[in-house]
């Protein structure tokens, strides 16, 4: 079948998974690509580690099926599995030196010494830790451990690498610099990587696709930036980054525009339309980056692309947080609501310096807001 | 010591430079060696009876003791017993250790209970519990040398692996599961990743529980006293036997060997622990 497309490297097909009478992952389906940088993505319970164990093979699903590389691995045990695993703990054998550690799916496999040899040392040096074969896992740092991980599984050579959590235990400045290492290393082996994270940044910087799941079910699946920039519903909205939440009604929904009347913040105008349910409650996104804000004295603004009046909102100052790179505002409107603005720090001496009590004028672009029926 | 000399205050946890806790150190030591050392002291004395007073230096009573036939056939008896029971126990002990930590089945909380009461039911009970248990069953007296220790071996390691048990499952709980669960995701059967895994993190715990098994069975004398036969005396029982009639330094020097020797097997186990990369790592 030349015409058919890229078949998935793993396949999850209507899996349930049941603790007792609680539904942990609740009839997930999806694909995942060969060669992708998978994310499942979630607060803490909300079933991604279950689906990762799975996958795995450390946990067997309540219903459905879980296909890798076209075979069903239904009676599949672990130690079988295309598949190899990074472990939150990373799980570094203790009495084993590195070498050992990572040479030791090859010495179960039976691969002649030589060879293990070479591929150990390819494999340390992958993970940029050549020259620590010797060490024991005590004498290393929690980074050079989780290496260790990586190259342990990397060295079987597997189809796909699981991650779980593989930067919850490192410290900020290192959680950066291993995301895009991870990435990097992710493009250069070109094996498929399903990582689990609860961490939004850490999802958002490295993922090719990400699966927003809660409550056991997937909450939305689509790319970094569409899951921020179009969020599909109002959980996923206030998952991923900062946002401020309107209540509305949507009163016009035509082809190349829309408005919702929202009590708390006046007419919200888009400048496109959403083909939702006329005159039906809905919920209004809009994140704190995508406000402008300009002093009181400098007159009441025209937001772009929209009518005279819309998407304007007035308000005070109520509270700033300097972060540096940008200052994240809390501006009580007129309607008592309080509301998240950002602006970034252009220039070292801000020509506008908010402060508190300041009055202001909030505006936002025709395109900014986004309608979420749930 | 000048009455006014400044006093340079002791800091909170400075507990090794006051006087009454130095004192009762030294009291809590003194009485828990000085009975030994006056043994090991006293096998050495040159005198012919009684124990009380030093009549000079003599390896006589060592040479006694070794020559004694009976003394050392009863010697030779315990550490066999000693050592076949530590294995046994230790391997016994390790398993149910194992079980317990690993599965959840009905009746655990009764088998745990079960599998305790050894260490808590008084051994003169048990003594007499094993005495009327191997006469009801009629177990044979009458085997040749090794295979004669039989019902000894037996009570012992009824008593012994719960303590294995109960060192080893301690160790367990400080096991990362992840481990195990990284050997199978690597490849390894259920029997490699027991071998390659969680046994090495078991090992301190089997050592401490075999050294713990071996020195119980070494020196307990109730349960043995009413197991044993007239031609399986054990050491402990052969001691009682003979101060029966005068403590003689020939018993201080046996006993004196037997420190010697507990003392020398249990350095030799903790050196080969440690040399084996033993010291447990944390988390």
């Amino acid at each position: 079948m030349a015409t058919a497309p890229k078949q998935p490297i793993i396949s999850i097909q209507n899996v349930t998974k049941r603790f007792g009478a609680v539904a942990a992952v609740d009839n997930i389906s999806l694909d995942i690509m060969p060669g992708e940088f998978f994310v499942l993505l979630g607060p803490s319970g909300c079933g991604k580690t279950t689906l990762l164990r799975m996958i795995a093979g450390f946990e067997v699903p309540t219903e459905g099926r879980i296909v890798i590389d076209g075979q069903d691995m239904a009676h599949v045990s672990p130690n079988k599995r295309p598949v190899n695993m990074v472990f939150q703990s990373y799980a570094v054998f203790p009495h084993m030196t590195v070498t050992e550690n990572v040479g030791y799916g090859l010495r179960i496999a039976r691969v002649p010494s030589s060879e293990i040899k070479s591929r150990v040392e390819e494999a340390l040096a992958l993970v940029k830790l050549d020259g620590f074969g010797g060490r024991r896992p005590d004498q290393l740092s929690g980074g050079q451990r989780q290496r260790v991980a990586l190259a342990r599984s990397l060295v079987m050579r597997p189809k796909v690498l699981l991650l779980d959590e593989p930067l919850s235990a490192l410290d900020a400045k290192l959680r950066a610099a291993m995301q895009f290492e991870l990435a990097d290393l992710q493009e250069q082996v070109g094996i498929t990587f399903v990582t689990v994270t609860h961490d939004q940044d850490e999802a958002l910087s490295m993922a090719g696709r990400i699966a927003v799941i809660n409550k056991g079910l997937v909450a939305q699946l689509s790319t970094p930036s569409d899951l921020y920039e179009f969020p599909a519903n109002r959980f996923v909205a206030d998952f991923i980054g900062s946002v401020n939440l309107f209540d509305g009604r949507l009163t016009v929904d035509e082809p190349d525009r829309a408005i919702v009347d929202c009590p708390e913040i006046g007419r919200i105008y888009l400048n496109h339309g959403v083909t939702g349910p006329h005159d039906a409650n809905v919920h209004v996104a809009l994140r704190p980056e995508k406000i402008a804000m300009i002093p009181e004295a400098k007159g009441k603004p025209t937001a772009p692309e929209c009518p005279e009046g819309d998407n304007i909102a007035h308000g005070q100052i109520r509270g700033m947080s300097y972060l540096g790179d940008i200052t994240i505002y809390e501006v009580k409107l007129d309607s008592g609501r309080v509301i998240r603005v950002s602006r970034p720090n252009l220039s070292r001496y801000d020509q506008e310096d908010f402060t508190w009590e300041d009055k202001v004028w909030l505006s936002w672009h025709g395109s900014s807001p986004v309608v979420l029926q749930s | 010591m000048s009455l006014f000399k400044p006093r340079v205050p002791l800091a909170p946890l400075e507990y090794t430079k006051r006087l009454w806790m130095r004192a009762w150190v030294g009291l809590v030591l003194f009485f828990l060696y000085a009975p030994l050392l006056t043994l090991i002291a006293f096998s050495f004395n040159d005198s012919r009876r009684g124990n009380v007073v030093w009549r000079g230096f003599t390896f006589d009573y060592y040479e006694k003791a070794l020559n004694n036939e009976s003394l050392m056939i009863a010697m030779g008896n315990s550490l066999t017993i000693a050592l076949i029971s530590t294995i046994v126990s230790v391997v016994i002990g390790a398993l149910a250790a194992v079980m317990l930590w690993r599965f959840r089945f009905p009746g655990k909380t009764a088998t745990e209970g079960a599998m305790a009461l050894p260490i808590v039911v008084p051994e003169i009970c048990m003594g007499v519990a094993m005495l009327v248990f191997f006469a009801k069953i009629g177990f044979p007296t009458d085997l040749p040398w090794p295979f004669s220790l039989g019902a000894i071996i037996i009570a012992h390691i009824t008593f012994c692996f719960p303590f294995v048990t109960m060192v080893v499952r301690s160790r367990l709980t400080s096991f990362n599961r992840e481990e195990e669960e990284a050997a199978k995701d690597l490849g390894a059967t259920e029997w490699q990743a027991f071998r390659d895994v969680l046994l090495p993190h078991m090992k301190p715990g089997l050592v401490a529980g075999a050294l713990l098994a071996f020195t119980l069975s070494l020196d307990d004398f109730v349960i043995t006293f009413f197991t044993s036969g007239p031609n399986t005396i054990t050491f402990p029982v052969k001691v009682y036997s003979m101060v029966r009639f005068s403590v003689t330094p020939e018993v201080n020097a046996a006993s004196a060997l037997l420190i010697a020797l507990t003392v020398i097997l249990t350095t030799i186990a903790l050196k080969v622990q440690s040399r084996m990369g033993g010291t447990p790592q944390g988390h």
